[in-house]
C-alpha cells in the first residue's frame, strides 16, 4: 500500500459493494504477486476460497502460474471474460491500467474497476465512471467482503453492521 | 407523529442506546441464538491445512487460539469500536493490560511519552516504574495547562496520555489543544475514557486516536468484571515521519508482514493483538466478555442514573458544614465547570473527590461509619463506593504525587451507584455526624 491519498475521504453505501462483491464472480487483478507473503498473493488466495476466479496479471510473471492460474502480462492478453478489475498497484500506476481496463471492458464484460487500500487515482476515476464502470478507490476487497459477510468483526473490527437478521451466507 | 417513516440509518448514524445493545451482535447465524453465546473454548477446528497456514500468516480472518481471538470477546470488543466512534478494538483481561498493549506496540526500548499526573494512582505507578524496566520514560506534567504538554516533547516521545475526566480528582481536561499539539508532533493521542466512558464523552470526536478503557468500571457496570480494550481511530497515519517502525517496517515474527500496509487503518489493534496479546497473553475470558456485553446493554440508562445521582451527592456535600470543598466538575463552583459543559455535555461522571474539614481522622471515621457506601477500591459499580485514596490506591506514590494527583491526606473518594439519592444522602450524614 503506498501512502492513502489526502483527497476528500472517500464513502461507499454497504449495499453498492455488497452489489459488486455477490455479482462478480471473474476478477483480474493486475499487480498479483507469486510472494505469497505479499498481500495481493494472499488476498488473491482468499477471494479464491470464497469462490472467486482469480486471473493474475503481471508482466514481470507473464506465462508463469501464481495460485493455480496463469499470469498475463496486459488486461488485454487474458483469453477469458471478467467481471471486474482490481488493481493492486501504487496510485501513480492506476491511469494507465485504468485506460486499458476502459477500452477491454466491453470486450471481456468487465463491470467495475476497484482499486487497493491505499490507491486512488480521482481523474481515473472520473474517465471509468465515463465510460460506463463502476468505481471504488482505497479499498480492499479481501476486508469488504470479511466486513459486508461476517468475517470482519472477528478481528474486532468495527463493521458498521447492524442488524437482527439471521446473517445469510453469500448467494 | 405523522412525519412518513424514516429511512433505516445508515452505518454509523445509529444512536449510541443502540449501538450499546446492537453493535457486534448479530444474530448467531447456524442455531440463530439471539443473545450473545459464551464461546467457552480455547481453540477452533482447522478446516484444512491450507486454512491453518493462513490464519497463522494472518492472511485469512479467522478464529485459532482464545488468547487471540474469541467469538464472544470479539463481539465486546466491536461494539467498543462502534461506541468510541472508532475502527477497531482489542480487548484485553483489564484496562492496565489494555494499556501495555497500546504501549508495548507503540515503542522501543529507550522510547518516551508524555502523560498527564492526573491519573488512576495504578497507571502513574505502571508508567513511573514498572514502564522503566522496560526502557519506557514517562515524562508527567501538570495537564491544566495544554502547554505543559508541548513544552515536555522530546524527539523520542511517541505518544501522549491523558484521562479526559481525571481519576479521582473531578478534573475534566481539554482535549482539543492537547489533541491539536500530538497532531502537530505527529504522534498518538491516547485517552483514557474509563471515567466518562462513551456515552458522556467520545474522545476520538475531539482529536483522540486512542481510546483505552478499563471495562471494569460502568461498561460492565456491576462490578463482576475485569477488563479492558484498546480502540483505535483508524485516522492516524503511522508511515508520516518513519517513527512507529513496529507499524511500517517488516514484523520479522510474521514473515515479513507490515502491518500498516497489510491491515490500513485497522492495523495498531491487529499489531496489538497478534504480537502483544499473544507474546504476553493477558487475554479477556469469553465469561467476562460476556458479563460485560450485557453490563453495556443498559449503559445509557444508568449513566443517566449515576450522574443524576452524583449531582444530587454532591450539592448535599457542598452545602455540609463538616465538609471543607467538594470536586465535581458537575457543580456550578468547580473551575472544571465549563470543560464539563463542552466535554461532557450529559454530566461530568460519578466519581469525584471531597475534603474534610476534620483531616485525615475525620476521613478515616467516615469510611468506617458508612452503611450503605461500600469502603473498597473499584468504580463505576450499581453500588455506591466509598475510598481513602491515600491510604489505597494512591498509597505507593509520594506525597507530592498524591497532593498533585488529587488524593492527599484528607481526600475522600466517591462513586455513586444507582441507589435511592435520599438514602445515600442519610447514609453519608449519619457517617459525617
Amino acid at each position: 500500500m503506498s501512502k492513502p491519498a489526502a483527497e476528500e475521504p472517500l464513502h461507499y453505501d454497504d449495499a453498492l459493494l455488497r452489489r459488486i462483491l455477490t455479482n462478480t464472480r471473474t476478477i483480474a487483478m493486475v499487480g498479483a504477486s507469486p510472494d505469497w507473503v505479499r498481500p495481493s498473493n494472499f488476498a488473491m488466495k482468499y477471494l479464491q476460497r470464497k469462490g472467486y476466479r482469480v486471473i493474475p496479471v503481471n508482466p514481470g510473471h507473464a506465462g508463469k502460474d501464481i495460485l493455480g492460474e496463469t499470469t498475463y502480462a496486459r488486461l488485454r492478453d487474458i483469453p477469458d471474460k471478467f467481471d471486474m478489475v482490481d488493481v493492486f498497484r501504487t496510485s501513480d500506476a492506476v491511469g494507465a491500467i485504468a485506460d486499458e481496463a476502459i477500452e477491454v471492458a466491453a470486450g471481456k464484460g468487465a463491470r467495475v474497476l476497484w482499486m487497493q487500500l491505499g490507491v486512488r487515482d480521482d481523474a481515473a476515476a472520473e474517465r471509468a465512471e465515463a465510460a460506463g464502470l463502476t468505481v471504488v478507490m482505497n479499498r480492499c476487497p479481501k476486508i469488504e467482503y470479511g466486513r459486508l459477510f461476517g468475517e470482519l468483526g472477528w478481528s474486532g473490527v468495527n463493521t458498521g453492521i447492524i442488524s437482527s437478521k439471521r446473517r445469510k451466507p453469500r448467494a | 407523529m405523522n412525519d412518513k417513516p424514516k429511512k433505516a440509518p445508515a452505518a454509523g448514524e445509529y444512536g449510541i442506546e443502540t449501538l450499546a445493545i446492537h453493535a457486534g451482535a448479530s444474530p448467531e447465524p447456524v442455531t440463530g441464538a439471539r443473545n450473545t453465546p459464551i464461546y467457552q473454548t480455547t481453540s477452533y477446528v482447522f478446516e484444512d491445512v491450507e486454512h491453518a497456514a493462513d490464519l497463522f500468516n494472518l492472511q485469512t480472518f479467522g478464529f485459532i487460539y482464545s488468547r487471540l481471538t474469541n467469538p464472544t470477546v470479539a463481539v465486546l470488543e466491536e461494539r467498543m469500536a462502534a461506541l468510541e466512534g472508532g475502527r477497531a478494538a482489542v480487548c484485553a483481561a483489564s484496562g492496565h493490560a489494555a494499556q501495555f498493549l497500546a504501549f508495548f506496540t507503540l515503542l522501543e526500548p529507550g522510547d518516551e511519552f508524555i502523560s498527564s499526573i492526573n491519573l488512576y494512582g495504578g497507571s502513574i505507578t505502571q508508567f513511573g516504574h514498572s514502564f522503566k524496566r522496560l526502557g519506557w520514560t514517562c515524562h508527567f506534567v501538570d495537564p491544566t495547562d495544554p502547554e505543559n504538554f508541548q513544552k515536555a516533547l522530546t524527539p523520542r516521545c511517541k505518544a501522549i496520555f491523558i484521562e479526559v475526566l481525571a481519576n479521582p480528582g473531578g478534573i475534566v481536561l481539554d482535549v482539543e489543544p492537547i489533541a491539536a499539539i500530538a497532531r502537530e508532533a505527529g504522534i498518538p493521542l491516547i485517552v483514557d475514557n474509563t471515567m466518562a466512558t462513551p456515552y458522556l464523552c467520545r474522545p476520538m470526536e475531539w482529536g483522540a486516536d486512542l481510546v483505552i478503557h478499563s471495562t471494569t468500571k460502568f461498561l460492565s457496570g456491576h462490578g463482576t468484571s475485569m477488563g479492558g480494550a484498546l480502540i483505535e481511530s483508524g485516522r492516524f497515519d503511522w508511515a508520516r515521519d518513519g517513527k512507529f517502525p513496529t507499524m511500517t517496517e517488516p514484523d520479522p515474527a510474521y514473515h515479513g508482514l507490515t502491518f500498516f500496509e497489510t491491515f490500513g487503518d485497522f492495523g495498531f489493534t491487529m499489531k496489538a493483538r497478534t504480537v502483544a496479546l499473544r507474546d504476553f497473553g493477558p487475554a479477556m475470558s469469553p465469561a467476562n466478555a460476556f458479563y460485560t456485553i450485557t453490563g453495556i446493554e443498559s449503559l445509557p440508562v444508568r449513566m443517566e442514573r449515576h450522574v443524576a445521582n452524583a449531582g444530587i451527592v454532591a450539592e448535599f456535600l457542598d452545602a455540609h458544614p463538616f465538609v471543607a470543598w467538594v470536586s465535581y466538575a458537575g457543580l456550578k463552583n468547580s473551575p472544571y465547570h465549563a470543560l464539563a459543559k463542552k466535554y461532557l455535555p450529559r454530566g461530568a461522571g460519578s466519581v469525584f473527590t471531597f475534603g474534610l474539614k476534620g483531616g485525615y481522622e475525620a476521613g478515616i471515621r467516615l469510611v468506617e461509619s458508612v452503611n450503605l457506601f461500600s469502603h473498597l477500591a473499584n468504580v463505576g459499580d450499581t453500588r455506591s463506593l466509598i475510598l481513602h485514596p491515600a491510604s489505597t490506591t494512591h498509597r505507593q506514590l509520594t506525597d507530592e504525587q498524591r497532593q498533585a494527583a488529587g488524593a492527599g491526606p484528607d481526600v475522600i473518594r466517591l462513586s455513586i451507584g444507582l441507589e435511592t439519592a435520599d438514602d445515600l444522602l442519610a447514609d453519608l450524614d449519619q457517617a459525617l455526624g
